[in-house]
């Protein structure tokens, strides 16, 4: 199935978050939530708005320290943000004075490789995400879904054993979405990384998804823990089998049990 | 610049000096108080020929060019202060709108009086008078930069140095360059009104002695038109520049 690339195990024990504003009370995002996820696995997380999800992938990717339990990868604790660890915003948030090569060369930049090493890779991504030819473009002149494409492989950059997906593509239209998918599910057979996928779509959970992890509405904590049984390869027309709507059923009612 | 720009440009230029004429004629004003567009440019080409200009253009430039680059500097630099540190803004920003909100005409002679008559006085009033747009625009500007790229650079690990130069100074640029369009045009200002406080050299400086005591209101016209071509010729320095440095916009 993938390439035997071992680590990329990453856990979340016990995560509480709260946040301390100086107008309002503390408010509790993550509360008591746990996590496993198994190297080369892809775990769709959904809830409903505000539950924590974005918080969760934030401290998985470093950005927020718990206010109790930790985040580990490969059973080291999570202290900051970490290059085996790639994070994918929710919006592709591009330098927009940079052309799209010099965007998905960012990351590399900044850790200091070298250039020839620097050139080769971002080679390598422009046609992996197939934006070739807008290589030489800013920002500017791309379509949204150039953009999270360029988003993307800046990301892939550092060569991340774990992506972090935040709702990547919930600003893309329903078309582009399925195809991104798609891709997302190619690209993740050939480098076999960890997939933490945060939507809000039940049918893209489901598509990607080995598991499907449901939360609860805030503080959030996991309120189901779903096994996908639909076989890999994953293709489009496999969204109609039994499985998925049965899964899908399974989904929504936890989601719906969980409204406040 | 395009063909057509300099045409429109020179189009302009004719319809002024048109309208002058036209103005000098109506009126029928004497010479000493509007003298007409061709006895001003015949001035400008002998003044400029015989070398009576040339040593106080020369004088204003350098004072423009110091005072710009000094106030310039210093403004990025307060302006970045400014716009990272809440705690700075609320402590220094009250005097820095004091100073900008006193005329500039009451302040020369007391800075003429501290840094004397000479070249470092007319530094330290153009510098001081360009401070205040650099020094806002750089501030808003950095207070600009997106959140989702400082927190873009956080999760990539950039340093405080990559942060400042990968992000904070090309996101903040734009406006930066709208401050130093407006200084550049009022470094020229601090520089004449410097000279007016006292100066033995300057476009200022001419245009009294050509008010005063040579009374040549052709050869004064002619230097205050010196003076604004100084004027919007660094202007387009500066535009040109931006357009170099601020290609994505």
């Amino acid at each position: 199935m993938t390439v035997a690339a071992r680590s990329g195990h990453i856990e979340a024990r016990d995560l509480t978050v709260r946040f301390r504003r100086r107008d309002a009370a503390a408010t509790t995002a993550l509360s008591g939530f746990h996590l496993d996820v198994r190297p080369g696995e892809i775990v769709s997380v959904i809830g409903p708005n505000g539950c924590g999800k974005s918080t969760m992938l934030r401290v998985l990717a470093g950005l927020i320290a718990p206010s109790v339990g930790m985040a580990l990868l490969d059973g080291q604790p999570i202290h900051g943000p970490d290059a085996r660890v790639g994070l994918v915003f929710q919006e592709p948030r591009l330098l927009p004075w940079r052309t799209v090569a010099r965007n998905i060369a960012y990351p590399v930049e900044l850790a200091g490789l070298p250039e020839a090493e620097r050139e080769t890779r971002v080679k390598e991504l422009l046609h992996r995400v197939g934006l070739a030819d807008a290589a030489d473009l800013r920002p500017g002149q791309l379509s949204g879904g150039m953009r999270q494409r360029a988003a993307l492989a800046r990301t892939l950059a550092l060569q991340p054993e774990v992506l972090l997906l935040d709702e990547p593509f919930s600003a893309l239209d329903a078309m582009t979405r399925e195809r991104f998918n798609v891709e997302l599910l190619k690209l993740w057979e050939r480098l076999g990384t960890t997939i933490i996928l945060v939507t809000h779509s039940i049918a893209e959970a489901i598509f990607l998804g080995d598991r499907v992890v449901v939360l609860s509405s805030r503080p959030g904590h996991v309120v189901a823990d779903i096994r996908v049984e639909v076989p890999r390869p994953r293709t489009l027309d496999r969204l109609d089998e039994a499985a998925v709507s049965a899964t899908a059923r399974e989904i929504r009612a936890h989601l719906e049990a969980n409204e406040p | 610049m395009r063909r057509s720009t300099l045409g429109a440009g020179l189009v302009g230029l004719a319809v002024f000096v048109t309208a002058w004429k036209v103005i000098v004629i109506v009126s029928g004003f004497p010479a000493y108080i509007l003298p007409p567009p061709e006895a001003v440019g015949a001035s400008l080409v002998q003044a400029w020929l015989d070398g009576t200009i040339e040593p106080h253009a020369a004088a204003t430039l350098v004072e423009i060019g110091l005072g710009f680059s000094v106030g310039a500097g210093l403004a990025v630099v307060v302006g970045y202060a400014l716009g990272r540190s809440a705690l700075i803004a609320r402590l220094i920003s009250p005097y820095i709108v004091a100073a900008q909100a006193t005329p500039i005409l009451a302040l020369a002679p007391v800075l003429a009086l501290w840094f004397g008559p000479g070249l470092l006085g007319k530094v330290v009033i153009s510098a001081l008078i360009v401070f205040f747009p650099v020094a806002v625009s750089t501030m808003v500007g950095i207070r600009s930069v997106d959140a989702g790229l400082l927190e873009l650079g956080r999760s990539l690990r950039a340093s405080r140095r990559q942060v400042l130069l990968t992000l904070e100074i090309p996101a903040a640029l734009p406006s930066i360059f709208g401050g130093l369009r407006i200084g550049v045009t009022i470094a020229v200002v601090g520089a004449i009104v410097g000279e007016w406080a006292g100066a033995q050299y300057g476009l200022g400086v001419l245009v009294n002695l050509a008010r005063g005591s040579l009374f040549d209101t052709s050869l004064m016209f002619a230097t205050l038109a010196t003076i604004a071509a100084i004027g919007v010729a660094l202007y387009l320095i500066v535009v040109l520049v931006e357009r170099r440095l601020v290609r994505w916009r």
